[in-house]
C-alpha cells in the first residue's frame, strides 16, 4: 500500500488537497457538459423552434414566478440559462482549446529551436516575441479582425469568424511556450546527453523532440493548462467587446454581453449566472494548473 | 571540548521516519582535527549539522547527548543556540562562491560577523579584520579587504571564509568539504592553513570529506562512517595504516595510490553486479574490432574562444583554450590527461568530437583528418569511431527514456543492427558484460545508482561499436569503491577489445593507475609528456613535480 502511495505521489497530493478536487469537478463537468451539450440540453439556443418567446424573462427557480423546468430561469428570447451557458462554455472552449493547440504547437517549435541554434537565429525569434509581449493581447486581437474583415470578401467573413477569433488568441499565447521551451531548452543544451546525442551525428530535429523534447515537457504542461484559462477569458472579453462572435453563436462573452443589458432591470440572472460560471471555470482551470506546477516542481512542496 | 554521545537523528517521512544517523559517539580536544570520512550517504554532513544546529527541517535529534565544554547543546532556546553558532562553534562550507555574499565587500562582511559577536567599535574591527586577514596568509589585507569576493580567486575565497570562520574566536569549526571544489596546489594551501589555526589557536576541527588522502595529511584522529553508523574511530594513522573494521579495508583498498601501479583494485563483487557474461555483445564487439586498433594524433591544436564584446567597437581579444597542443596516443593504449581546473582539458575532449571547433592544428584518427566542428558531416566515420563516457552520469542519460531505447539508440543509428528485437537482445547482453542484470532494459535512469549508471554510460558508449573512447573524469563524480569498479570495469573492456582511450582526469593517482602514457596539461599547454612510470618516478617539469608533491597522500609507511 505504502509503496503503491509513494509511486503516485501526485495522486496522493490531490486526494489531500480539496481545492484541486473541487477545481477538478467544476473542470471536468464543464467539458462533460460542453461535450455532450447536444444531447442533455433542454434547448438548443441556434434552433429557434425549440425555445419559446412565451417563457422569456423566467427567474431561477428559487424565486417567485420561476417555471421549475428552467433551474437557472430563461432570457429575453425565452432560451434556457442553463442550455446557453452548456453552448456557450462549448463554443468557448473549442476556441481556447484550438487557439492553445496552435499556441502550442508555434510556440514550442519556435522556443525549441531558438534554444537549440542559439545566436542569430535565437535573437531573432526572441525579438519577435519581445515585440508581440508588448502588444497587449486585445490590440493584436483586434489587428487581426481588422486585417481579416479588410480582406477577406464580406460574403464569408462571418463563416470565418472563429477562425479568426482562434488565430488572434493564439497569437497573443505562443509568446509563453516559446520563451518557456527556449529557456528550458538551455538548460537541457548543457547536459551530456544532448551533447552525447549531436557527438552521435543525430538530425537536430531528433534531438530537439526525441531527446529535448520529453525532458522540459513538464514545465510545458502547466503553462497549457494556465494558458488555457486565459484563452477562454480573452475570448470572453473579446465576444464582450463585440469584436468575437456575433449574438447569434453564443459563447460565454456573448452571454455576458447580452446580459449587461438586464444588469438594472431586476433580471439579475441573465448577466451573473454566465459571469459566475465564467468564473468559476477560469478559477478552477488556474487551482489545476498551480497544482500541476507543484507535482512537477518537488522544491515548491 | 566537543563530546558526542549515542547521537540519533532522524527525519521524519510521510512513511515513519529515516534514520540518517545512529549511536554516534566522537570526542574531539581543543587543536585536535577530527577527520569524517565516508562515502555519500553516509551521514557526515548530518553529524557535523547536528553538532551546529542547523539540522535540515524536518530533520532533529531524536536521542544522544551533545556538548561542548559544559553547554549542553541539545537544550538551548533557539536565542542561545544562534550565539553558540558563530561565537563558539563556526562552519566552512565547500563552495566558497556561493558561501560569501557577491554584493558586499570582504571587509563588510567581516565587521558584520564581527561586531555581531562583540562589542567592538568600527574602526576597532576594522583593524581586527585586517589582523585576520594577514594571518591567514592575504598580503596586502589593509587594500585588499575593500575587494568583493569576485576579485579574489578560489583559494583566496576560501581563505576569507577561514577569515570569517575564526574571528569570533570559536572553539569548534565544522569544515564540510572545505578543499573539495579547490586545485591540489591551492588545496594543500587551505589544509596548511587549517593545521596551523589548530595548533597556534587551540581550535578543535570537524573536518568532514570523502578524500582519504586529506584525512591522511592533516587530521590527528579519524572516524569512518557508512550509513550513518561509526566504522571505526581512533588515531588517524592507526585506523588508516592497520584499518580494523573491513570497511575500513575494503575502503582502503579502493584508494588508488599515487606512487605505484597495481593491476586490479580489489573491491568485492558487489549484490548487484553480476559475473559479466555477455557473450554475444563480446562476440559482437571482437567482430568489429577486426580492422587495426586506432590511434589519434594532434598536432598544433589551438582552441581560441572569442571574447565578450565590451561595445560595439571593441572586442576582447580571445581566450586561448588550448595552445599548440600537439599529442599522440598509440593505438591501442591508454593515454592519461591531467591538469587542474580550466586547463583545457574538457576543452581537448571537446574539440576530437566536434563540439568546439579549433582555430588551427590538425587532427588524425588513424590516418583519418577529422575536420574541424560543424564542418564534420553527421555521416563522418569518426561519429561512429570516437565515442565518449562523461563526467555526470547523472545528466549523460536521457532521465525520459527507457535504458533499453538508451541503448540500442546507436545500433539504431549507425545501421548495424536492423532487426529491433536483436537489438534489444544485444543491448541486454551488453548490460551483463558491463556487470549488470539485463532485466535493467526495461528500467529508466533514476531506477539507478551513480556507479551503475556510468556501466550503463559506458555500455552505451560500446554499443557504437568504438576504436577510440574518451573518458572525461568518468568517476569523479562517484564514490571511491565505485571508482575502483568502474576503473576495474575499463581496464577490462580495454583489454578484451584493443581500445584507445583517451583518460581524462584532474586526480593523479586514477591517471595513474589506468593510462600507459600520461601528459600533464596546464593553461591550454602540455607541459610534459610521457611513459605514466616515468613521469611519476621522474617528472621533468617543475609543474608536474609541484602537482605530485601537493597532492595528499598517505605516508609509505602505512601500505599494508
Amino acid at each position: 500500500m505504502i509503496a503503491f502511495v509513494k509511486k503516485y505521489e501526485g495522486l496522493w497530493l490531490f486526494v489531500h488537497s480539496p481545492a484541486a478536487i473541487i477545481a477538478a469537478l467544476v473542470a471536468v463537468l464543464t467539458f462533460l457538459g460542453a461535450a455532450f451539450a447536444p444531447w442533455i440540453a433542454l434547448v438548443n439556443p441556434y434552433d429557434l423552434a425549440s425555445f419559446s418567446l412565451f417563457d422569456g424573462l423566467l427567474p431561477p427557480t428559487w424565486l417567485d414566478g420561476a417555471n421549475p423546468k428552467f433551474i437557472l430561469g430563461t432570457d429575453d428570447q425565452g432560451r434556457d440559462m442553463i442550455s446557453s451557458i452548456l453552448y456557450g462554455a462549448r463554443l468557448s472552449l473549442v476556441i481556447g482549446l484550438s487557439a492553445l493547440s496552435i499556441a502550442a504547437v508555434l510556440g514550442v517549435g519556435l522556443g525549441l529551436a531558438a534554444g537549440y541554434y542559439g545566436g542569430r537565429f535565437d535573437a531573432i525569434v526572441m525579438r519577435i516575441a519581445d515585440v508581440q509581449l508588448a502588444l497587449p493581447a486585445i490590440l493584436t486581437a483586434l489587428l487581426i479582425d481588422g486585417i481579416a474583415r479588410g480582406i477577406l470578401p464580406a460574403s464569408i467573413q462571418q463563416d470565418l469568424r472563429v477562425a479568426v477569433l482562434t488565430l488572434a488568441i493564439a497569437l497573443s499565447l505562443w509568446v509563453n511556450f516559446a520563451r518557456t521551451a527556449r529557456a528550458s531548452t538551455f538548460v537541457q543544451m548543457n547536459k551530456e546527453y544532448v551533447q552525447a546525442a549531436i557527438m552521435m551525428g543525430q538530425r537536430p530535429i531528433r534531438v530537439m523532440f526525441v531527446h529535448i523534447l520529453p525532458n522540459i515537457l513538464g514545465p510545458l504542461l502547466v503553462i497549457m493548462t494556465v494558458d488555457l484559462a486565459s484563452a477562454i477569458l480573452l475570448e470572453a472579453t473579446l465576444s464582450f467587446l463585440g469584436i468575437g462572435l456575433p449574438a447569434d453563436s453564443p459563447s460565454l462573452g456573448t452571454l455576458i454581453r447580452v446580459g449587461m443589458q438586464f444588469l438594472l432591470s431586476g433580471e439579475w440572472w441573465i448577466l451573473w449566472i454566465p459571469t459566475l460560471f465564467l468564473v468559476a471555470l477560469v478559477v478552477s482551470i488556474n487551482i489545476l494548473g498551480d497544482f500541476l506546477r507543484d507535482i512537477f516542481n518537488p522544491r515548491l512542496r | 571540548m566537543l563530546t558526542i554521545k549515542d547521537l540519533l537523528v532522524k527525519f521524519p517521512m510521510r512513511f515513519g521516519a529515516f534514520t540518517a544517523i545512529e549511536d554516534v559517539d566522537m570526542t574531539i580536544k581543543p587543536g585536535e582535527i577530527h577527520g569524517l570520512v565516508g562515502e555519500s550517504g553516509a551521514g557526515k554532513s548530518t553529524v557535523g549539522a547536528a553538532v551546529i544546529g542547523l539540522l535540515q527541517s524536518p530533520g532533529y535529534v531524536a536521542n544522544g547527548t551533545l556538548t561542548l565544554g559544559d553547554t549542553d547543546l541539545r537544550n538551548l532556546s533557539p536565542a542561545e543556540a544562534h550565539k553558540v553558532r558563530g561565537d563558539r562553534i563556526s562552519m566552512i562550507f565547500q563552495d566558497p562562491q556561493t558561501s560569501l555574499n557577491p554584493l558586499m565587500t570582504i571587509e563588510r562582511q567581516l565587521i558584520e560577523t564581527i561586531q555581531t559577536h562583540s562589542s567592538l567599535s568600527e574602526s576597532e574591527a576594522i583593524n581586527r579584520a585586517v589582523d585576520l586577514l594577514e594571518d591567514i596568509g592575504i598580503k596586502n589585507a589593509a587594500e585588499r579587504i575593500k575587494a568583493y569576493p569576485h576579485q579574489f580567486s578560489g583559494g583566496m575565497r576560501q581563505r576569507v571564509v577561514i577569515a570569517l570562520a575564526i574571528s569570533t574566536d570559536p572553539e569548534l569549526i565544522i569544515a564540510d568539504e572545505p578543499t573539495t571544489a579547490l586545485d591540489v596546489a591551492v588545496q594543500s594551501q587551505v589544509l596548511d592553513l587549517i593545521q596551523r589555526l589548530a595548533k597556534e589557536r587551540q581550535i578543535a576541527f570537524m573536518l568532514i570529506t570523502h578524500d582519504i588522502g586529506v584525512i591522511a595529511q592533516v587530521a590527528d584522529r579519524v572516524t569512518v562512517m557508512r550509513k550513518g553508523r561509526v566504522m571505526e574511530t581512533g588515531v588517524t594513522a592507526q585506523v588508516l595504516g592497520k584499518p580494523q573494521h573491513h570497511y575500513t579495508q575494503q575502503l582502503m583498498d579502493s584508494v588508488p595510490p599515487l606512487d605505484r601501479k597495481i593491476d586490479r583494485f580489489r573491491v568485492p563483487e558487489a549484490d548487484d553486479t553480476i559475473a559479466s557474461n555477455g557473450a554475444m555483445a563480446e562476440n559482437w564487439l571482437l567482430e568489429g574490432s577486426q580492422h587495426a586498433r586506432t590511434g589519434l594524433s594532434l598536432t598544433g591544436l589551438s582552441v581560441e574562444f572569442a571574447g565578450p564584446r565590451t561595445s560595439i567597437f571593441r572586442k576582447l581579444p580571445p581566450y586561448v583554450a588550448l595552445d599548440d597542443v600537439t599529442l599522440n596516443i598509440k593505438p591501442g593504449s591508454i593515454m592519461g590527461l591531467v591538469g587542474e581546473s580550466g586547463s583545457g582539458k574538457s576543452t581537448l575532449a571537446k574539440a576530437i568530437t566536434g563540439l568546439v571547433t579549433p582555430s588551427s592544428g590538425t587532427m588524425e584518427l588513424g590516418d583519418v583528418v577529422l575536420p574541424y566542428g560543424k564542418s564534420r558531416s553527421r555521416q563522418h566515420p569518426s561519429r561512429q569511431l570516437i565515442q565518449m563516457v562523461f563526467q555526470d552520469p547523472y545528466s549523460s542519460l536521457n532521465s525520459r527514456h527507457r535504458i533499453g531505447d538508451i541503448l540500442t539508440e546507436p545500433l539504431w543509428f549507425y545501421g548495424f543492427v536492423k532487426d529491433e528485437q536483436e537489438r534489444e537482445k544485444l543491448a541486454a547482453s551488453m548490460l551483463s558484460l558491463v556487470g549488470m542484470q539485463p532485466d535493467a532494459i526495461s528500467k529508466y535512469p533514476h531506477q539507478f545508482s551513480g556507479g551503475q549508471r556510468q556501466r550503463i554510460a559506458v555500455a552505451r558508449a560500446l554499443l557504437a561499436r568504438p576504436r577510440f573512447l574518451i573518458c572525461d573524469e568518468p568517476t569523479s563524480a562517484l564514490d571511491v569503491s565505485i571508482q575502483a569498479e568502474i576503473l576495474n570495469l575499463l581496464k577490462d573492456l580495454q583489454a578484451k577489445f584493443g581500445l584507445t582511450i583517451l583518460f581524462i582526469s584532474h586526480n593523479l593517482a586514477v591517471v595513474r593507475q589506468m593510462a600507459d602514457d600520461t601528459a600533464v596539461l596546464r593553461s591550454g599547454k602540455i607541459e610534459e609528456v610521457g611513459e605514466t612510470n616515468a613521469l611519476y618516478t621522474a617528472p621533468q617539469a617543475d609543474y608536474t613535480k609541484s602537482l605530485l608533491d601537493l597532492t595528499p597522500v598517505m605516508p609509505t609507511t602505512w601500505q599494508t
